[in-house]
């Protein structure tokens, strides 16, 4: 299949990446490479064929509404790479 | 075109937190407010390798509240991840449901001004809410995670609503049968119960529909019922001046009292369900489900309809009453012990709900037995005590939830009943006071009333008033 | 025999006889570490101090004469997908390079509770992203058996560092193949277990419906005992079988005789490296000589499982994945002028190429439009090839494969070519697609004395099946030409 440039530059969107003009050169490449490739699963007339979500036949996997005690905000914090108040901090969000 | 030439079509989500004691995937306490990041633990803010573990209590939670909406349950139900880049949204994608939502089809009777309909329930599903952004002063936006992980059902219904009063009928009984069921507090101050509006208007007799806005995350029936007001004129004045409407979510500024396109959110977006791997299906069996039924109360139209037919009250009477489970259960068992459901009712309404502020009228934390309200209210029929005795004892009993009987006993405060005594009392005052009695039998039949307030004042209101007014006549009918 | 040379359950009952102490072995190992490791580059963390100071407890408590378990003091290292309190775990990865986790995965849990010693965090490729370990943001690992070439992937430092004597054992994870390709690589045995039978609990995410730890050992012996230590049930894992588990030590050593092995043409054609294929044959004499039936069996759907293994894992990476972004942990880029801005640069500067393909072709195939003849049909694939899998299982106790098409390539060799990369996995992602067991276990060497690895895939929770058979195998055959260089 034929992937675009301009295909390439909305999926880099949806996913946040911020790709050069380079890189989508090169990732247009890649992916109707690979596309292509995985294409082969089309081939298949396999539409009646009931799709695996799991692979094991497990249901009702329920935990009991009880209360385990939080984590230490500051052990919670620990990691975030800008934090102020008790909170973890990103650029101000215009509504 | 005229604005009323043009018809509103709205359909609804509605987002209500579940009370259960622990976050939907992991055991956080699930509680309003509170320090932040405080209610937090690896799971809840989407730490990498952890893994989400189903609530058991909500998926019995909204089972509740989908049969207790007529809805039908999915016996095979899934989890789907919805994906989306947003910091409330720390794993970058919610946990919700896509295709098999716990139930779907129910619905939901309202009555606007008399005039009864039915709206449609597409479905009820579970999901994750979001943390909270806190845009105040300083550089950044901060995010507080305690809300984050809190069990959601989301009901989305039909778009059935042609005007901003079923809305709110709808948001009232909605609210009032998740109360009932007992699944949510649906406190709309606290954000528990939260509303999204699309909204589109088309010339009336028009068939398709037109292009809708979306009204997102409003927690006031008010500012609701404004925003739709607005929203819908907004529409109409932009199609009227030849310009088309853009599909877009809006948000409702209560300042200005206008709605106003969100930047944040207005990009196209594609969330890519799929299932989630992560967790497995949910089958719900029919014994389940007849469990469940069972366990639900019965919901306040069914016990309006009752209270009507059974209990002889009145229709604003018993909407007051059953708005509240709690209240109605109240009532009910009041009733049981009482000679007069009409009196028990205006008791309620009168006494208990001026001393109960909004909260606690809603959750119906009536501090009494129900019982000792019947009770009381049989003193009154069995002539023990008048009905300004009543109050007297009343607020002694919400003070000292003691017995009324026993109010009455210990502060001696039966009426006198006794002929004899009130009798020969009747006769000093009739005596005595050859005023009024000159007047009623000259004709002036009120002059009877300061008779009867000199027998009160003799008695200190424990005659029993019927009494002294048949002894009153039955003097001056002899003197005539 | 130098100590670090000596199998787990040879360290195990030397500590448990307190003919060792803990401490004397650990250091052994911290030792060939500090000698090796600048030309293996297996790990990315060595954590000695914690490693010492957990040796020197548990040699407190056999003093004491307290009953631990049977791998208390056994120095292992773990790859570094998984979460360890109070140590970095990188995932290979720039975008956390500075990642404390502030809880421990399960299988770490595990192992402080078997009072094991954990000497560091080894190398992958990033995000379990590859078949080389070439995709690590950190360094390339290299082969122990030849320095010049891959040690596989991605697990690759797992599987070196048993290889080059780094480890008395080691635990990878294998998404597609990622323990089993470098367990045959570089010599050693590599297993993945069932679905579910080994918690994810901390497991950092490449594809959660296929991704499972598993351990790289020496022999089957010790990987017996490595599997009793990470199995089990885990209610913080809601893919977690709920079942009994059983002692794998009792697999070792049952009578093989009459069992049914299957083996599928499709992997011994096209290629398949010659000296590969006749590796395999030559294991299938020796399975023979056992006393176990081998037949040529045909599996339709081998060509079909790379592309729909490639679209699950990517599409499940690309949500995955999503959570990298900057704010709550991890790397965060230096400018950005608001907010999405910040997702870019921080996910363009902190994912390395391989990560941004799969996170591109998941997030394609998963959106709107492109979900059903994609993902949809993937999953639809994974339903056939577990139904042929399970027809084969009616008939046979295991199926046989090679673990690999070739032998370890050279680094830098395939790098420019992703399809080419993915080939490598042919053999091992149906094993995935499918949930099931499967061990590789070294059969012999090339011509350039490189290890060649077959592999044995078992049904559902028959992992003892697959010992009982590996470990007989391990017993009966002849390595004619292994050499591993002199480090
Ligand atoms: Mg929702
Ligand atoms: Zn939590």
């Amino acid at each position: 299949m034929k992937i675009t440039k301009e295909q390439v530059e909305h999926v880099a969107k949806l996913a946040r990446l911020n790709l050069t003009e380079e890189e989508k050169i090169s990732f247009t490449k890649d992916m109707e490479a690979i596309i292509s490739f995985a294409d082969q699963i089309n081939d298949l007339d396999i539409d009646d064929v009931k799709p695996t979500d799991h692979v094991i036949p497990i249901n009702n996997v329920f935990r009991p509404d009880v209360v385990v005690p939080p984590m230490d905000r500051e052990l919670l914090l620990s990691n975030a790479p800008s934090q102020e108040n008790g909170c973890f901090s990103v650029p101000k969000i215009v509504e | 075109m005229s604005y009323n030439d043009y018809e509103i079509v709205m359909g609804l989500e509605v987002h209500s937190e579940l009370k259960t004691k622990t976050k939907i995937f992991c055991g956080c306490p699930n509680e309003f407010g509170g320090e932040t990041n405080t209610h937090c633990c690896p799971i809840c803010t989407g730490m990498p390798g952890t893994l989400p573990v189903l609530n058991g209590t909500v998926v019995e939670y909204a089972l509740r509240a989908g049969l207790a909406t007529g809805c039908k349950i999915n016996m095979f139900s899934k989890q789907d991840r919805k994906n989306y880049f947003y910091p409330d949204l720390p794993k970058a994608y919610q946990i919700s449901q896509f295709d098999l939502p716990l139930c779907y089809a129910g619905e939901v009777a309202i009555e606007v001004d008399g005039k009864p309909s039915l709206i449609g329930l597409t479905r009820i599903h579970i999901e994750e809410d979001a943390g909270k952004l806190l845009h105040e002063a300083g550089e950044g936006s901060l995010i507080d995670y305690n809300r984050c992980g809190v069990p959601l059902i989301e009901i989305v219904s039909e778009p059935d609503f042609r005007s901003a009063g079923e809305v709110r009928a709808y948001l009232e009984k909605l609210r009032s049968i998740l109360l009932y069921a007992e699944v949510s507090d649906c406190k709309m101050n606290e954000g528990s119960f939260r509303c999204d509006v699309n909204l589109s208007i088309r010339p009336k007799g028009q068939k398709e529909l037109g292009t809708r806005t979306e009204m997102k995350n409003m927690n006031s029936i008010n500012f609701i019922v404004k925003a739709i007001d607005y929203e819908a004129k907004r529409q109409a004045q932009i199609i009227d001046g030849g310009g088309v409407i853009i599909q877009e979510t809006r948000r409702w500024d209560e300042g200005k009292g206008i709605t106003v396109a969100m930047r944040s959110k207005s990009d196209a977006h594609d969330y890519r369900y799929f299932p989630e791997p992560d967790l497995m299906p949910i089958i719900t069996t029919e014994e389940t489900m007849e469990k469940i039924k069972a366990s639900l109360p019965v919901m306040p139209d069914i016990r309006k309809a009752l209270y009507l037919k059974e209990y002889g009250i009145t229709e604003y009477d018993a909407d007051l009453i059953v708005a509240s489970r709690h209240v109605a259960d109240f009532f009910e068992v009041a009733s049981k012990t009482a000679k007069n459901s009409k009196t028990v009712a205006n008791w309620i309404i009168t006494e208990i709900f001026s001393r109960l502020n909004e909260d606690e009228k809603e959750e119906g934390k009536i501090p009494l037995k129900p019982e000792s309200l019947g009770e009381l209210v049989n003193l009154i029929e069995d002539g023990v005590i008048n009905s300004s005795t009543a109050k007297e004892v009343f607020a002694d009993m919400w003070d000292t939830r003691k017995a009324p009987a026993l109010i009455v006993e210990e502060k001696g405060l039966k009426q006198i009943s006794n002929d004899d005594e009130l009798k020969s009392m009747a006769q000093e005052v009739i005596n005595e006071n050859t005023k009024p009695v000159a007047d009623f039998l000259s004709g002036i039949e009120a002059a009877i009333q300061s008779l009867m307030g000199q027998m009160m004042k003799r008695t200190k209101g424990k005659a029993n008033p019927g009494m002294v007014i048949s002894l009153l006549k039955e003097i001056l009918g002899g003197m005539k | 025999m130098a100590l670090y040379q000596l199998k787990a359950h040879v360290i195990s009952a030397l500590i448990q006889n307190k003919e060792m102490t803990s401490e004397e072995i650990t250091k052994a190992f911290l030792d060939r570490i500090e000698a090796v490791e600048p030309k293996i580059d297996a790990f990315i963390t060595i954590s000695s101090e914690e490693a010492l100071k957990q040796a020197r407890a548990v040699d407190v408590k056999i003093a004491r004469g307290e009953k631990l378990s049977s791998l208390a003091g056994v120095p292992i290292a773990i790859k570094d997908n998984m979460c360890t309190k109070g140590i970095l775990t990188t995932c290979g990865s720039k975008i956390l390079n500075n990642f404390i986790p502030p809880y421990n995965a399960t299988v770490v849990n595990k192992i402080h509770a078997a009072d094991m010693v954990i000497l560091g965090k080894l190398n992958m490729d990033e995000f379990a992203m590859g078949s080389s370990t070439e995709n690590s943001y950190y360094k390339v690992t290299k082969n122990p058996w030849n320095l010049k070439r891959v040690p596989g992937g991605s697990s690759g430092g797992s599987a070196a560092a048993v290889a080059a004597d780094m480890a008395a054992f080691t635990l990878g994870s294998d998404t597609g193949g990622s323990i089993r390709q470098p367990a045959h690589y570089c010599g050693v045995v590599g297993m993945k277990p069932t679905y579910g039978t080994v918690s994810r609990y901390g497991l950092v995410a490449f594809a959660s419906s296929l991704d499972q730890i598993g351990p790289l050992t020496k022999d089957v012996k010790d990987m017996a005992l490595a599997m009793n230590l990470i199995m089990g049930h885990d209610p913080m894992d809601s893919s977690s079988a709920p079942i009994d588990y059983p002692d794998f030590s009792k697999s070792i050593g049952e009578d093989v005789r009459g069992m049914r092995v299957a083996l599928p043409k499709e992997f011994l054609g096209e290629g398949i490296q010659k000296e590969v294929k006749e590796s395999v044959l030559s294991a299938v004499r020796v399975l023979e000589g056992l006393g176990m039936v081998v037949e040529e069996v045909s599996m339709a759907l081998t060509d079909i499982a790379l592309p729909a293994y490639y679209l699950i894992s990517s599409a499940e990476a690309s949500s995955n994945l999503a959570r990298f972004d900057g704010v709550k942990y991890g790397y965060r880029a230096k400018e950005y002028d608001d907010l999405i801005d910040l997702y870019q640069q921080t996910r363009d500067e902190g994912f390395g190429d391989e990560v941004k393909r799969r996170i591109m072709l998941g997030t394609y195939a998963l959106s709107s439009g492109y979900y059903d003849a994609y993902y949809k049909k993937a999953q639809r694939v994974r339903t056939l090839l577990k139904q042929e899998f399970s027809k084969l299982f009616e008939s046979y106790d295991l199926v046989l494969t090679p673990t690999g098409p070739t032998t370890a390539f050279e680094i830098g060799a395939k790098v420019d070519n992703p399809i080419e990369m993915y080939l490598n996995d042919i053999i091992t992602v149906p094993v995935n697609i499918a949930g099931l067991p499967a061990l590789s276990i070294n059969s012999g060497f090339d011509q350039n004395k490189m290890p060649i690895g077959i592999q044995l895939i078992g049904d559902t929770l028959k992992e003892h099946t697959i010992l009982k058979a590996a470990y007989a195998y391990e017993q009966a055959r002849e390595l004619p030409g292994g050499v591993l260089v002199e480090l």
